[in-house]
């Protein structure tokens, strides 16, 4: 067996490509699925982004808690959020993670740690530092980790968290997934400064900036960032650059992207491609292993559409139940 | 075993309590501590008005001192309810609810709904509401109604010490995201209050008062000028029913109902601004379920449809006066078509 250069070993590997792929396979489908008229409301697909996801989900356990984004799919599937039930959430069904109250925008799971996809930019923010606090307070090493857009970066909420997690001393960790769009509007047009690490900077929080494209360098450097909250480091903030393969929505005719950009990107920056040519050349996966992977994964997400589609529609007294605890 | 207290003695209390009682409550808020990382005394104020003086002695750093940020710790408090800790977080003014609403009424109410009832947030964020403070019309607002409008939070607002710890000791320990409003003008005003803990259930209204002519209704600081009315109607035979809802999300319609079934007219005073208020919203309960009992139409005391005013003259004249509400009550006792003036005089 060739010697293993990466710093996750054969297992690992194997796993962190199957979050991946799961991802992919998840939205393209989804991609299709909605086109054909069969989802009801938003989505926002995370296709192309999913080396960011994989590389810092690697390093947590349920106990550490993350917010997510409106374009939350990703960040489900890596934190361990069942696939059928984030179908079938999608699909509007009782069977779905949020018994179809939450839809595409709030799928969550606080039993894994996730705090919820969340339609409103930058709101995530804040409740990560508060599971950072409760962390924090608890003592039990756990970390909070806040996702935000390259958009979503120009939030108050967002920026003030960042003060606050510094001024806590949180183990708070700020991931701006810089896609190049804010909705339709470029990052370069709507962020006024040219890196993160300035933000950063500016707020007294290290900065890191990777190659979102690249599971590798996102992985390494959010494993020391994690590693450094836990040890009562403080926060800090992970820019991961990135590319977004679909529109802001689906149904977003992406007229504002340059003719053949997404063919392009598709070609030279697909970051599983770009994993599993690395994983190859080095000797220590085979192509087989990562398509049997594709198989699978394949098998689950047809499953998947199949249950959610046969699952039952929530009872209409569900339109009534759990606003409270109790009331 | 009681002792007369004020109300925010007992708010001081109920944190203390609580705190004791659960290692899982922290409390949070702008200069609740006050003076951290400054170079004078630690606890130097104990909060802008003093409420939490002394709890930072005895609880530490469960008690924290935060930037103004209200968008980023009112979310840490709701974030961290939602893993486990029970955050109490002063919004020291509710007129600061307008820069860290989303956290409130997009986040904490809609996390149990929207995530399937998967999700307790049991925080509760204090805030000072009221006006007569002279602090004009930034600081002195009473914004229940856009609290109790939004399905997912519950609303509390005490009109006495004795009600406010028993309020906020349930609220603490409520599973439910909880607005706790303060009268800031009703912190020096004592009563008897056990020095044991309590909790008062919510949505059960306090009658202070029994009468069998008119029903009074209202909340917080106006209660007391509903009382006043009520003695000044007492002077002319007319015998007010007061009731003090104390939590307005949920709201206890059965008392108000049971009492207006008897006295077959109502009065609703309420310090917020008239258009769907907690006045409106009663009446229209009322007017829907209770029609055939009303005698005469329902009559609304509240702050007129403008800002609070900073002048003293105009403050005093914003606020609803126990002299406006015995003359509404006085309207309903009017025979149909008579005019109120005719009836005063």
């Amino acid at each position: 067996m060739t010697e293993n250069p990466f710093p996750l070993d054969r297992d690992d590997l194997l796993k962190a490509y199957r979050i991946m792929r799961t991802i992919r396979e998840f939205e393209e489908r989804l991609h299709i699925d909605f086109a054909k008229g069969d989802i009801p409301g938003f989505v926002h697909l995370y296709a192309g982004e999913e080396a960011s996801a994989a590389g810092i989900m690697m390093h947590l356990k349920d106990n550490d808690r993350i917010a997510s984004t409106h374009r939350g799919h990703g960040h489900c599937i890596a934190k361990g959020v069942d696939v059928h039930e984030m179908m079938a959430e999608i699909y509007g069904r009782s069977t779905g993670a949020c018994r179809g109250k939450g839809g595409s925008m709030h799928i969550a799971d606080l039993s894994k740690g996730m705090m919820g996809a969340n339609g409103i930019l930058g709101a995530g923010a804040p409740l990560a530092c508060g599971a950072a606090l409760a962390a924090k307070v608890r003592g039990d090493g756990g970390v909070g980790i806040s996702f935000v857009g390259d958009g979503a970066s120009n939030q108050g909420m967002f920026l003030e968290s960042l003060n606050l997690a510094a001024v806590w001393n949180l183990p708070a960790i700020f991931v701006v997934e810089n896609n190049g769009y804010a909705e339709s509007t470029a990052r370069d047009w709507a962020v006024a400064v040219d890196s993160y690490i300035d933000r950063a900077s500016g707020f007294g929080l290290p900065g890191v900036t990777v190659d979102g494209t690249d599971f590798f360098a996102v992985y390494e450097a959010a494993g020391e960032i994690i590693r450094r909250a836990r040890e009562g480091g403080g926060p800090a903030l992970l820019e991961c650059n990135m590319v977004r393969f679909y529109g802001h929505f689906e149904g977003d005719a992406q007229t504002y992207r340059a003719k053949g950009e997404v063919e392009a990107i598709r070609a030279s920056r697909d970051c599983i491609k770009i994993f599993a040519e690395r994983v190859i050349e080095a000797g220590v996966i085979s192509r087989a292993e990562l398509e049997a992977i594709d198989k699978e994964v394949l098998d689950l997400i047809e499953d998947a559409v199949r249950a959610a589609k046969s699952a039952p529609l929530p009872a209409p007294a569900e339109l009534l139940t759990d606003v409270y605890v109790a009331y | 075993m009681a002792r007369k207290i004020s109300m925010k003695q007992a708010i001081n209390e109920a944190l203390d309590l609580e705190m004791t009682r659960d290692p899982s409550v922290i409390v949070m808020g702008e200069d609740i501590v006050g003076g951290t990382g400054s170079p004078g005394e630690d606890d130097a104020w104990g909060g802008v008005l003093g409420v939490t003086k002394g709890l930072h002695a005895k609880h530490g750093n469960r008690l924290m001192d935060t930037p103004l940020s209200e968008s980023a710790y009112i979310g840490a408090a709701i974030g961290a309810a939602t893993c486990g800790l029970r955050p109490v977080a002063e919004l020291m003014f509710i007129d600061f609810m307008g820069v860290c609403f989303d956290q409130i009424f997009n986040q904490a109410a809609k996390f149990r709904y929207m995530f399937g009832g998967k999700a307790e947030t049991p925080v509760v964020i204090r805030a000072m509401v009221g006006a007569g403070f002279r602090a004009a019309a930034q600081h002195s607002q009473m914004l229940t109604p856009i609290f109790t409008h939004i399905p997912g939070v519950k609303v509390v607002c005490p009109s006495n010490a004795y009600d406010a710890k028993g309020l906020l000791i349930q609220s603490i320990r409520d599973n439910d995201p909880v607005i706790f409003c303060e009268h800031k003008n009703l912190y020096g005003l004592e009563c008897d209050v056990p020095a044991e803990s309590y909790a008062i259930p919510f949505g059960e209204a306090n009658v202070l008062r029994d009468g069998g002519d008119v029903t009074i209704v209202s909340y917080g600081l106006t209660v007391h000028r509903a009382m006043e009315a009520a003695e000044a109607l007492a002077k002319d035979k007319v015998e007010a029913e007061v009731i003090d809802l104390r939590t307005l999300s949920p709201i206890d319609w059965d008392t108000v109902i049971d009492s207006v079934e008897r006295t077959g007219r109502l009065v609703v005073v309420d310090e917020a601004h008239p258009r769907c208020s907690i006045a409106s919203d009663v009446a229209a309960f009322v007017g829907q379920n209770a029609f055939g009992a009303l005698k005469a139409g329902v009559q609304m005391v509240t702050a007129p449809h403008v800002p609070v005013p900073f002048s003293p003259v105009l403050e005093d004249l914003y606020i609803p006066n126990a002299a406006a509400i015995a003359d509404a009550a006085r309207r309903t006792l009017a025979p149909t078509g008579t005019s109120p003036r005719s009836i005063a005089a």
